[in-house]
């Protein structure tokens, strides 16, 4: 049998018995899919006394459509996702990103929620325990240095969510139920630029549902990632682009990126193309602002280089299809 | 919400039979299969999700063994390679890898078999990128994935009855 730390499984049945558990436990963790989860917990990374499966809460697994946008609820599979038509129709680039994550099985129970609260991956994190013990292990994880940047105190630990860069470039909204009670919060705020802590959950906040809002709905977007392997991988980089043209010109442009940061995050500096002409130069000069603000580190076993150049190439290629 | 104790009540229905187990919490549902219940043909390839070699059915829909809880297939329908058979006789699906030679070391095969068979459960008449999209997740090392492609292709005519001497 497999290295598992000994833990004890809670299946509530409603969001507040999960978070009330969740609050009482101080060594618990929340668990739907599993399909990232399990396997750090299969590998000692994670070592739960308690593990809440959240795979039994009937609330956090619907698609609601109302006057204000799309209500995907954090337990909705990402195959449910793909196959909902208000998904495709309206918001094009997600129901991609859920195809482009992990492979099909995944797909099937891997979750929304599970997605965008993805723990951040790193090259010297995501290994077996006698790897990361002969390593002393690392700053993320019991150790005290960083193989990537030995001698920082930082992590550098990339984000590797396919989800969350389609739902930033459609400003979705996201509800947490906590302790305090229920709130909504924009989907950037859940993240910060930290691989160690790259949420800004409090211990008990659940991810609930996402909201994608009504005003944009049908607003072209796509979603595009690097991978080492084609069928099934994490991203290398990712970017998600939406874009409204007016006749020729930009009216509405927003790029979001994955993997090439500990946060996800929205490019800056785009809104310096509305009114203009998507010419060849402005092309270049979007690869080049999307380049420059990846930050990736050798936290995969594809150099750092590559994969700022390739997600700069990713942003100009999917913005160039929707110039036309 | 039982008791302190670290262990879970589960009935399922196993290959069509109904069990009733308790199971410990931390228990894969690789490990119940494998050793619990004696149905080894559910491998174990990777430790990570990355290979496929444990993927079974449940609820109809491929899921992988190694990286689901056996405490939470409470009320689930499994079903493993060991129960595509009837009677001794091989499904569409596994005669397809026999006579197309689907398999070669054969390790992978229950997992690509059973991620197969969801497949055409789901789409019966899949086109060959079909295949390819949805055995995705499961990893070869043999054939170069050709063989398999033709194995698919052989289930999916048989189920749907075409004769291939006649068609040709």
């Amino acid at each position: 049998m497999e290295y598992m730390p000994d833990f004890k499984l809670h299946r509530p049945d409603n969001i507040e018995d999960a978070v009330k558990l969740r609050a009482e436990e101080p060594d618990a963790l929340f668990v739907a899919g599993g399909t990232d989860m399990i396997v750090n917990v299969r590998r000692g990374i994670e070592q739960p006394k308690h593990l809440i499966d959240i795979t039994a809460i009937e609330e956090l697994k619907s698609i609601l459509r109302d006057g204000d946008g799309l209500h995907i609820g954090a337990g909705v599979s990402l195959k449910e996702l793909q196959s909902n038509a208000d998904v495709l129709r309206d918001y094009p680039a997600v129901g991609e990103a859920a195809r482009a994550v992990a492979g099909p099985t995944h797909q099937e129970y891997g979750t929304v929620g599970g997605n965008l609260c993805l723990d951040t991956r790193c090259l010297f994190y995501n290994q077996s325990e006698w790897w990361r013990q002969s390593n002393d292990y690392c700053l993320k994880e019991r150790g005290d240095t960083c193989h990537v940047a030995p001698g920082g105190k930082r992590c550098f630990a990339a984000f590797s969510g396919d989800m969350a860069p389609s739902m930033l470039v459609y400003g979705a909204e996201i509800d947490v139920a906590g302790p305090n009670g229920r709130r909504r919060m924009p989907l950037t705020d859940l993240y910060r630029n930290d691989g160690m802590a790259h949420l800004t959950l409090e211990a008990g906040d659940m991810l609930t549902a996402v909201h994608l809002p009504k005003a944009l709905a049908g607003s072209p977007s796509r979603y595009e990632k690097a991978r080492v392997r084609g069928s099934i991988d994490f991203p290398l980089a990712g970017a998600a682009v939406r874009l409204e043209m007016d006749g020729k010109t930009v009216k509405d442009f927003v790029v979001a990126l994955t993997a090439v940061n500990p946060y996800p995050q929205i490019a800056k500096g785009t809104d310096a193309y509305v009114g203009r002409e998507l010419t060849d130069e402005a092309l270049d000069e979007i690869r080049e602002l999307v380049r420059k603000q990846a930050k990736p580190m050798r936290t995969t076993t594809v150099a750092p280089w590559y994969r700022r150049r390739v997600v700069g190439a990713l942003a100009r290629r999917r913005t160039e299809e929707f110039a036309g | 919400m039982s008791d302190d104790a670290k262990q879970s009540a589960v009935r399922c229905t196993l290959n069509g039979r109904p069990r009733r187990d308790f199971v410990p919490d931390n228990m894969l549902l690789v490990d119940f299969l494998r050793e619990t219940v004696g149905l080894t043909g559910t491998k174990i390839g990777c430790d990570g999700g990355e290979c496929g070699c444990c993927t079974v059915l449940i609820d109809g829909e491929p899921r992988h063994a190694c990286l689901t809880l056996a405490a939470v297939c409470d009320g689930a329908e499994i079903e493993t390679i060991e129960s595509l058979d009837t009677g001794g006789r091989l499904a569409a699906i596994q005669r397809g890898f026999n006579e197309k030679l689907g398999a070669q070391c054969g390790f992978c095969t229950p997992g690509m078999v059973m991620a197969a068979e969801g497949l055409l459960r789901e789409n019966p008449n899949p086109t060959d990128d079909d295949i390819r999209a949805g055995l995705a997740a499961n990893i070869c090392r043999c054939t170069g994935y050709v063989k398999i492609l033709e194995a698919v292709h052989f289930a999916a005519d048989e189920l749907a009855g075409r004769d291939k001497e006649a068609a040709a």
